[in-house]
Formats: C-alpha cells, sequence, structure tokens
C-alpha cells in the first residue's frame, strides 16, 4: 500500500482517523488509539513484504537498544563516550549498509523510511549525549519511532516535540482546532500532490531525446524540463509534506512544516531556510553547528568565514550522500554546498552587497538569480543534467 | 562566581565576538535582529562561554529566542552556575 498515493491508504486513514476524532472529542485516549493505528499502518506498509518488516524490527531492536545503552550509561553519571559512539554507529549502521548495498544494486537492510526514521533515531542519541533527554519512556520512544503518518517520508519531528504533544490531551476545543487544520491540509495537500503535481508530471518527459529541429528548440526544452521537474518536485514533496501534517494532527501530534514558499527565497541560504525544513534544520543542529562546534574549540580554521564554508561543504555534501550515493546526489549536494559558501562569503565580504541588500532592484535581481541556480540544482538532482552530458559525449 | 563577574565576562566575550561595544550598553536588544549576531557567530558564543565558565550549552537545548539578548545570556549562565 503506497503511503498517502493509493486510494486504499486514504479508505484505511479514513477509518482510524474517526475513532481518533472521538477520542480527540471525549479528551481520552488519543496516544493510545494513535499507537493502535500505527500498528495497523505499519501492517499495510510491510504486511506484503517479509523481509522490510524484518530489516524494520532489526532497526527498531537495535534503535531501542543503543538508546537506552546511552541513557543508562548516562544516568549512571559515567557517561561513557565509547559506549556513546558505539550506539552512534549501530544506529547508523543500517541506513549506511543500505545505502551502499544500493550503489551495487543489492538490496541490504531496506525498508520503506528507512533514512527518515534512522534521523529520529540519531537526534534522540545525541541529546541524551547533550544531557537533554533524561528519560525516555519505552512506549512513548516506540510511538515516537513508529508514529505511521510521518514514517516513510518525513517530516523529520523531534522527540522532545513529540513526546510533549503525545503526553498532553489536548482540551476537546484545542483538538477540534487541530482536526479542522488538519482535515484542510489533507484537502490541500492532495490538491497538490494529486493534481497540480501529477499535471507538471505530465508535461515533464525525462527522456526526451536531445534530436529536435535544432540547437536552440532542443536547449529550450530542456531547460522547460528542468522548471516543470522543479515545479512537479516541489507540489509533490510539499503536498505529501502537508498531507503527512493533516493525518498527525487527526491524532494530536503538531508535526511541524517541511516547506514554506521556496520559490520566493531570495538567497541559497533563504532558500533552506524554505526548501525540506526539518531536514535542513536538523542537518543544521546535528551537522552544521556540531562541525562547526568542534572546529572553533580546536582552531582548525584561520576564521570564521572559512569554518562557515567548510560547515556548509560537510553539511551539504552528507544532505546528498542521505538523499543516495549516486553521482547525481553527491553532484547535488556538493553544488549546494559550494553555493551557500559562495553565499556566506559574498555577504560577509561584500560592500556592495551591503550598500545595496535592502533596495528592491536588488532583492529582485537576487531572487532571479536564486531560482535559476535552485532549478539547475534540480536539473542535477532528477539526473537530466547526466543524462545530457551522456547524450553529448555518446553523440 | 557572582552575577557581576559573570557579567563582566559575558559582555567582554561578545564584545569580542560580535566586534562591536554596543553589547556593553544595549543588554536588552535581539543581538540576532539587531546583526550583532548570526548563527555562527551564536555557535562561537556557546564555545566561548565553555571555555570561560565550564557551562555547556547544546545547540539544540536553546530555543534562539531564550539566549537572544545580553541579559538573557547572562541569566542562562547563572541559572546553570
Amino acid at each position: 500500500m503506497g503511503f498517502y498515493t493509493s486510494p486504499s491508504f486514504f479508505i484505511v486513514l479514513a477509518a482510524l482517523a474517526i475513532p481518533a476524532a472521538a477520542c480527540g472529542v471525549m479528551e481520552r485516549g488519543l496516544k493510545a488509539w494513535g499507537m493502535v493505528a500505527s500498528a495497523v499502518m505499519l501492517a499495510f506498509l510491510f504486511g506484503s513484504s517479509p523481509a522490510q518488516a524484518a530489516a524494520f524490527a532489526l532497526f527498531v531492536c537495535v534503535a531501542c537498544t543503543c538508546a537506552y545503552a546511552t541513557l543508562a550509561s548516562w544516568k549512571s553519571g559515567k557517561k561513557s563516550m565509547v559506549v556513546y559512539r558505539v550506539c552512534l554507529a549501530a544506529t547508523i549502521a543500517p541506513l549506511v549498509a543500505y545505502k551502499v548495498g544500493a550503489v551495487f544494486d543489492q538490496n541490504i537492510l531496506a525498508f520503506a523510511g528507512i533514512s527518515y526514521v534512522t534521523f529520529k533515531a540519531v537526534q534522540v542519541l545525541i541529546e541524551i549525549r547533550d544531557g537533554l533527554i533524561t528519560e525516555l519512556r519505552p512506549a512513548d520512544y516506540l510511538y515516537f519511532l513508529t508514529f505511521f503518518a510521518t514514517i516513510t517520508s518525513g517530516p523529520i519531528d523531534r522527540s522532545r516535540r513529540f513526546m510533549d504533544d503525545i503526553r498532553r490531551q489536548p482540551t476537546r476545543a484545542e483538538y477540534l482546532d487541530m482536526l479542522s487544520r488538519g482535515m484542510l491540509l489533507l484537502l490541500l495537500g492532495a490538491v497538490f500532490q494529486l493534481v497540480i503535481a501529477s499535471v507538471a508530471k505530465y508535461y515533464y518527459v525525462p527522456t526526451r531525446p536531445l534530436a529536435t529541429p535544432s540547437i536552440a528548440y532542443g536547449i529550450a526544452r530542456q531547460v522547460a524540463n528542468a522548471y516543470l521537474y522543479g515545479i512537479y518536485l516541489f507540489f509533490d514533496f510539499a503536498g505529501y509534506s502537508m498531507m503527512a501534517m493533516g493525518a498527525s494532527y487527526c491524532f494530536g501530534v503538531r508535526t511541524p512544516r517541511n516547506f514554506r514558499a521556496p520559490f520566493a527565497a531570495v538567497d541559497i541560504k533563504d532558500f533552506w531556510n524554505r526548501w525540506h525544513i526539518t531536514l535542513s534544520t536538523w542537518l543544521r543542529d546535528f551537522v552544521f553547528m556540531r562541525f562547526v562546534r568542534w572546529a572553533t574549540k580546536r582552531k582548525v580554521f584561520g576564521s570564521r568565514l572559512s569554518c562557515a564554508c567548510a560547515a556548509y561543504m560537510v553539511d551539504m555534501a552528507l544532505m546528498g550522500a542521505w538523499h543516495g550515493l549516486t553521482a547525481d546526489y553527491l553532484a547535488y549536494g556538493v553544488y549546494h554546498g559550494a553555493l551557500l559558501a559562495a553565499t556566506e562569503a559574498y555577504q560577509k565580504k561584500s560592500s556592495f552587497h551591503r550598500r545595496n541588500r535592502d533596495r528592491i532592484w536588488y532583492r529582485l535581481l537576487s531572487w532571479f538569480i536564486t531560482m535559476q541556480l535552485v532549478f539547475f540544482g534540480f536539473a542535477l538532482f532528477s539526473g537530466q543534467l547526466h543524462l545530457i552530458v551522456e547524450r553529448i559525449i555518446n553523440g | 562566581m557572582d552575577k557581576g563577574m559573570i557579567e563582566e565576562q559575558v559582555i567582554d566575550l561578545l564584545a569580542d565576538i560580535c566586534d562591536d561595544d554596543a553589547v556593553r550598553e544595549e543588554r536588552d536588544i535581539d543581538l540576532f535582529d539587531a546583526g550583532l549576531l548570526d548563527s555562527l557567530a551564536g555557535i562561537e558564543v556557546l564555545v566561548a562561554i565553555e571555555e570561560a565558565f565550564g557551562v555547556q550549552i547544546a545547540p539544540t537545548e536553546v530555543e534562539r529566542g531564550d539566549m537572544n539578548t545580553v541579559n538573557k545570556i547572562i541569566d542562562r549562565i547563572a541559572e546553570r552556575l
């Protein structure tokens, strides 16, 4: 069953949301029902594939063992960095095995949502280490990892936020407000994904041959394709994300939003504050900031700027690798890392930028350039550029 | 360590990181809104606080709104010492 795509998913979702609404209105049992609903949905998700079900079960066992081993070490006051590092490596290992396996066409430990659930488990481990998580109820942690609404493709929620939501049964008025927002998000998301993205996809033909009446026509078609793909990607993923938020709201969970008008971004830094927000903020908090802190303490870089540039490269290269260990995704990551580093350097160094940054013409120009860079990035991401280069080389 | 000493050290380290003596006077302005700090300099502040006071503040421990003025930073350190 395809989550948020198959008709059967929406039928099951409706059937599970009605008792949830009853729990919400009666002000009791929302969390318990949410756990039952997640179990039902997971049975549909993994039911037809025993291999995926086993890989998922293994992952959950590893993540729980690691989280509780680290928590025990921190609670006892030992705070063993060896335990923490081994646990971190073990939690990431299935994702790495899966991504490396995919390079060699091997299906190792794969299950739907592995990339997203790994980020959730890693966040918990790191925050135990930081001393921010000092207690972790097993049922709540299990619910956090297996919450069906966001399991396949995010948004990537944070455990402390999620647990605040599920531990506090909302009042009837609060719940009804959430439910109505949830239904609106589900409907709007469906329009984004099933209508607008489908139309864009209909006109987007990724394998359109280069052999066209003229070179200019060929280039124009490729450019149009890149824009159509970008539009498709946004409406497809933003639509999915809205529906995932909407489904969460029905179960009393305020899953954070993933997109905030990304095509209104005036520079690349602004773009990453608006595009796949839960991924970019996760990477900001757990990779970028940690890298900067590590490098600052050891005085690895001569200046704040070079430290920032290196941190952007590490952050975005990891983002690319997380999408998959293919040339296209890795290039996409490095490309955005380089763009962010260049933006940072330009904004810090250029007096022209400082003088003009608030002027309308400058903002418009900056927006226009940003959009071209963003859509060029999508052409890398989709493999379109790869295809073009291959065709040129092969004639 | 009393609050006066914390204050003095925090202001010195902020003046150094922000490269601006405005922080000595304006103790309740939003340092991010005023353009005195960005997220990178914010991490430098956390590192400097750890080195000066031995107080570790994790990047995800506080919302930006909880540590965006000179006085809020001083309060946060005083709380933990």
